[in-house]
């Protein structure tokens, strides 16, 4: 089933075109990345379909629903964790509760319930700056979660952790990612992501940016480290670098 | 460890400069290169700080109650004008060159006006300090209201935050560090601007003392109530440095993860 989807997205800047034509889809329980270089407009694609930001034309749908331009749909995570310093991790994550109107207590309570799962439990009453930059991401996510259990917009989250803690954290992401049903749209710039995580790879290029391929990414799931080594990988990896180079 | 121990060793060094200081004076004092009557030596002041306690407590009260009225109202008022022109742009736009504008104008220059207004009560003296404290409060809250982290800022829009609950969830906290230090400025205000409102005329208070003990020219009563004017101020600003450790708990942690 379709869960998030852009009809022929476009977007300038004055005199600049920035995005043109982008229709990108999401169906239930995929992870589906976009692929792009810097500059070819994957945060203004980003602020689009989160709703902060108005496009010149087309559609953003979510299940079907004309959401173009509405926020409070569709939360998202970024590379900074954006955990507010003041609150303690338990109160950052169930914020997006307290938003749409519950009672505190009941929030904490049911955000309370997903810590184990999502690998944080124990960091309730600490405040952010007294966790790892992958603890926070975690939180992050869930905070996400919490907003919307059915598509989390991912943008560059893991960019800013070091190597051995990113590819942890992958690992971690695909696993709850399935336990909890979720669909990712996940925007980066690195190629090795993309191909590792995803079912599917929109490459975002050009000025204005346009989707100029779709490249299904059929190796089997859950995919290890040494997927990342493999020749079926390097395969991927070849196609896409050419690609990108056009 | 270290941080702590540095601490230690800075507050030594400070109060053993105070010591010298203070020997210093007593020594020229006792030996006689300044007049007694001009310099009275810190034991003299001590001495006149004794006798003279229970005066120069009533007064305190008074003034320490005009300080607490006016810094009160003062508080008040730049909660609701900040929040009114981070709520509507044409007001901050309008109002904060008003706002820098009015700083220029020295309260000892006010003063006079307005006990000309009011007369001799309680009120001008309020008002002044209204006025002095007034600003660094205002000015710390719109400032941490224009700072808070524009990322966060359209989260919280992505998530449907309204208005208020922005303001509640994410400028108001992330103003609470420039409110502390302009209330920490405000407060040592609040003092001094009593106090030099009632230096023109009123029925108690430490200014009101200060001008009958300039009067009497009794030099050692006048350091003595210098002294309870900064000692009172130095206390206060203590009072809200421990209120910002309360009311930002976060502050404190964090220092062995990264």
């Amino acid at each position: 089933m379709e869960k998030l989807s852009t009809e022929k997205v476009c977007k300038s800047f004055g005199d600049k075109k920035v995005l043109d034509d982008i229709s990108v889809r999401l169906e239930g329980g995929e992870l589906v990345c976009l692929l792009g270089l810097s500059g070819a407009g994957k945060t203004t694609l980003f602020n689009i379909i989160s709703g902060i930001m108005e496009p010149d034309g087309g559609r953003v749908l979510l299940n079907g629903e004309d959401i173009t331009g509405r926020a409070g749909k569709i939360s998202y995570m970024q590379q900074k964790d954006l955990l507010m310093p003041y609150r303690t991790i338990l109160d950052n994550v169930c914020l997006p509760l307290i938003l749409k109107g519950e009672k505190k207590r009941r929030a904490r309570e049911e955000a309370g319930e997903y810590f184990k799962e999502f690998g944080i439990d124990g960091t309730q009453k600490l405040y952010p700056n007294e966790l790892s930059g992958g603890m926070r991401q975690r939180a992050a996510l869930l905070r996400t979660y919490l907003f919307s259990h059915e598509v989390a917009l991912l943008d560059e989250p893991f960019s800013a952790l070091d190597a051995i803690t990113k590819s942890s954290i992958h690992g971690w992401y695909l696993g709850v990612m399935r336990k909890i049903n979720l669909s990712t749209l996940f925007i980066t710039h690195d190629v090795d992501e993309a191909i590792l995580l995803s079912d599917r790879i929109y490459l975002l290029a050009g000025s204005p940016g346009t989707i100029t391929a779709e490249i299904t990414v059929g190796a089997e799931k859950p995919r290890g480290e040494e997927f990342t080594l493999s020749s079926e990988f390097l395969e991927y990896k070849r196609r896409i670098l050419g690609l990108l180079k056009k | 460890m270290t941080g702590k121990f540095r601490s230690i060793r800075n507050k030594a060094s400070s109060a053993a400069f105070i010591v010298l200081l203070l020997a210093v004076w007593q020594a020229v004092s006792s030996a006689g290169l300044i007049p007694k009557f001009m310099l009275p030596s810190p034991v003299d002041v001590i001495f006149a700080f004794a006798g003279d306690f229970g005066e120069l407590m009533s007064n305190a009260g008074t003034t320490l109650s005009e300080a607490f009225i006016g810094l009160g109202i003062a508080v008040a008022l730049a909660f609701a004008l900040a929040f009114l022109m981070d709520r509507f742009d044409f007001l901050y736009r309008a109002l904060y060159p008003v706002l820098i504008i009015s700083q220029t104008v020295p309260p000892v220059a006010i003063a006079p006006l307005l006990v000309l207004w009011m007369g001799y009560g309680i009120s001008p003296k309020i008002t002044l300090v209204v006025i002095v404290c007034f600003f660094p409060v205002a000015v710390g809250l719109l400032d941490g209201y224009r700072a808070a982290d524009t990322d966060t800022l359209n989260l919280l829009r992505a998530m449907g935050a309204t208005k208020v609950q922005i303001f509640r969830f994410l400028k108001f906290p992330s103003s609470l560090g420039r409110f502390f230090s302009g209330l920490r400025i405000a407060v040592s205000y609040s003092v001094v601007g009593a106090v030099i409102a009632e230096w023109l005329g009123g029925y108690s208070g430490l200014g009101v003392y200060m001008t009958h003990v300039k009067k009497s020219f009794a030099f050692d009563k006048m350091f003595a109530v210098i002294f309870l004017v900064s000692v009172l101020s130095l206390v206060l600003m203590r009072v809200v440095s421990l209120a910002e450790r309360l009311a930002m708990p976060y502050k404190r942690t964090g220092k062995n993860v990264k």
